[in-house]
């Protein structure tokens, strides 16, 4: 009896391995992902979509490849989602390989938009591509409503932020330790602060936290806290303060004179009226009033 | 079909069912064990195995990235241990005081508040933890450290903070557990005891508690357990950044490692991160094992 209990065990554990290992084989996780995303896209779209829109679509049909900035892929995700359901018959592939790897590609000819957060440099241009900047990410610095500094130089930011200023009253303010507060590794907002401040991976972070709406209620709650947060969730729990005597407001983030600030650029070789007929229907659809909304609603600015 | 037939058709599917639903759940531990090893172990291949274990910096996006998570496994350890050690004493003299000192009516009151401790979510905890003790650790953090240059201020988001709410959340396991195995221990044990002249007091230390030894131990590994494993409340309390587990210092946890950095992590950073999801399911799975053990001396000593 004591036997074959033990047999049927041990088949039991052999077949459940066996269909452990299968399941664990293929890497399904990120398709199965978007794909539920684009579902639910469907559903609350579908209703939308309008009639003159479905019958351009249909005349379209092909692949449109994307490469380039890591900072864009929330960006390039949402647009590139919202693009197929428009035009079904078009495939959007985006590679997140970094601006300068997607500019290369771009020039070399292997792929039609190269992403960068970034300017283009004079030699991208030189080479033939083309700057279209299709947003712009900025940055707010936050205290609590209780400090008595409002502004600070870029220097005086980056030296809180690396650990040489740690008390408010070495900067202008009151005797106060100053908590230094930011996001977790891999956020898209760390790395534009750190890289615009010029302090990749020398920060050194009191509290290290995973969202934007905690970064604002720590700060609020914390006497002597200064955090980032992306400029369209500040509220008037925390003071926002301005860099080098700019305001953090979208005019001067537009204007292109607040320090933490940079463009997310869309780079094609020529003009985009030179581009064929797939990659204007992407630009064409990035400047729909559908393709402005997608970039408002994961918190960017519309350049003018 | 006579009603011979019947039954027995009934009797079989029966059977089936229940062994489909246990073959399920022995599924459900296989296919989680073996996709963790097949995703946990590439990091330990591309990192190097000391390295990511005993590796004290954590810079996982930098232009050359390290990814050490020593202060990591370390502050698990610490932050549990600490955990228990202020935990369990409270927990079996609540339990004690339950099953051998109050009377009727008081327990009936204490019982269910601790029940009800346990149905608390963790996201609560975390919560009173960040409105009401963080504030309170930065006033003791800058009494303390008024005037240091060396200390970083964390605004009371720090390893004591986690400690005292993992205290609270292991208390319900620790003094039901306990509660049960005092309650089993048999009366003419404590009788014998008290006709021996033994004080009450005397007879619960001397007598009564050593006697629900197991059963007080499964409470306290199950709270192990329970300490170990918990994210969300410490995510919000412990400040999440990368540090020695000191009391002051902010800190983190391998389960809150897992839920701040999963969402945008990529290539060797995410493999790492499926690597500190293993190294957390080992310990689990470590002090489970040791449940087991202790279940089974229960069962022995009883028999």
């Amino acid at each position: 009896m004591k036997k074959k209990t033990l047999k049927t065990a041990a088949a039991i554990f052999a077949a459940c391995m066996m269909l452990g290992s299968l399941a664990g084989c293929g890497s399904v996780e990120n398709e199965t992902t978007t794909a539920a995303a684009a579902e639910i896209k469907k559903s609350t779209e579908a209703a939308q979509t309008t009639k003159a829109e479905t019958t351009q679509a249909e005349n379209l049909s092909g692949t449109v490849t994307l490469a380039g900035s890591t900072s864009m892929k929330k960006l390039c995700e949402a647009m590139s989602e919202g693009f197929m359901e428009t035009y079904t018959d078009i495939t959007v592939t985006v590679e997140y390989t970094g601006s300068g790897a997607g500019l290369e590609s771009l020039v070399q000819g292997s792929i039609d938009i190269g992403n960068a957060s970034r300017a283009l440099k004079d030699g991208e241009k030189e080479q033939g591509a083309v700057e279209n900047i299709v947003a712009i990410d900025g940055i707010a610095v936050i205290t609590d409503k209780d400090n008595s500094v409002k502004d600070l130089t870029a220097e005086q930011l980056a030296d809180i932020y690396t650990g040489n200023v740690t008390n408010w009253n070495e900067i202008g303010g009151e005797d106060e330790a100053i908590v230094v507060i930011g996001r977790e590794a891999g956020s898209g907002t760390r790395s534009a602060f750190e890289e615009l401040l010029k302090i990749e991976d020398a920060c050194s972070y009191a509290q290290e936290l995973d969202n934007t709406g905690a970064v604002l209620a720590k700060v609020a709650s914390t006497p002597g806290a200064i955090g980032y947060v992306s400029l369209d969730v500040i509220d008037d729990s925390v003071l926002a303060l301005s860099l080098d005597g700019v305001e953090a407001s979208e005019a001067n983030i537009v204007a292109g004179k607040y320090l933490l600030s940079r463009p997310f650029v869309m780079a094609t070789m020529g003009e985009i009226s030179e581009q064929n007929e797939l990659v204007r229907a992407w630009f064409d659809y990035v400047a729909s009033e559908e393709g402005q909304s997608i970039i408002t609603d994961i918190g960017l600015i519309l350049p003018q | 079909m006579t009603n011979k037939a019947k039954l027995h058709i009934v009797e079989s599917a029966a059977k089936y069912i229940f062994t489909f639903c246990a073959v399920l759940a022995v599924f459900a531990v296989c296919s989680i064990t073996v996709y963790m090893i097949a995703k946990g172990t590439p990091a330990f291949k591309n990192v190097g195995v000391s390295e990511l274990l005993f590796g004290t910096l954590w810079k996982p996006t930098a232009a050359e990235p390290s990814f050490g998570i020593q202060y990591i496994i370390l502050s698990s350890i610490v932050g549990t241990a600490a955990s228990v050690l202020l935990g369990v004493p409270i927990g079996l003299f609540t339990a004690v005081f339950l099953t051998e000192v109050s009377g009727k009516r008081l327990a009936a009151v204490v019982q269910p508040a601790i029940e009800l401790l346990a149905a608390i979510p963790s996201v609560i905890y975390g919560l009173l933890g960040l409105m009401l003790l963080n504030p309170l650790m930065y006033k003791l953090e800058r009494i303390l450290f008024a005037g240091s240059e060396t200390h970083q201020f964390t605004g009371g988001a720090n390893m004591i903070s986690a400690v005292l709410v993992l205290a609270i959340m292991i208390l319900p396991t620790v003094v039901n557990v306990s509660a049960s195995s005092i309650r089993a221990v048999s009366k003419e044990l404590r009788a014998a005891s008290m006709a021996l002249g033994a004080s009450k007091m005397q007879t619960i230390f001397k007598v009564t508690v050593p006697a629900a030894k197991s059963g007080i131990m499964t409470g306290v590994v199950l709270g192990i357990g329970r300490a170990l494993g918990e994210a969300m409340a410490i995510n919000m309390v412990a400040g999440g950044s990368v540090n020695l587990p000191l009391p002051f210092n902010s800190v983190r946890f391998l389960t809150t490692q897992l839920v701040s950095e999963m969402g945008y992590a990529e290539g060797i950073h995410r493999q790492v991160l499926f690597s500190v999801g293993l190294v957390l399911y080992v310990f689990i799975m470590v002090i489970n094992l040791l449940l087991l053990k202790l279940r089974k001396e229960a069962v022995e000593n009883e028999a």
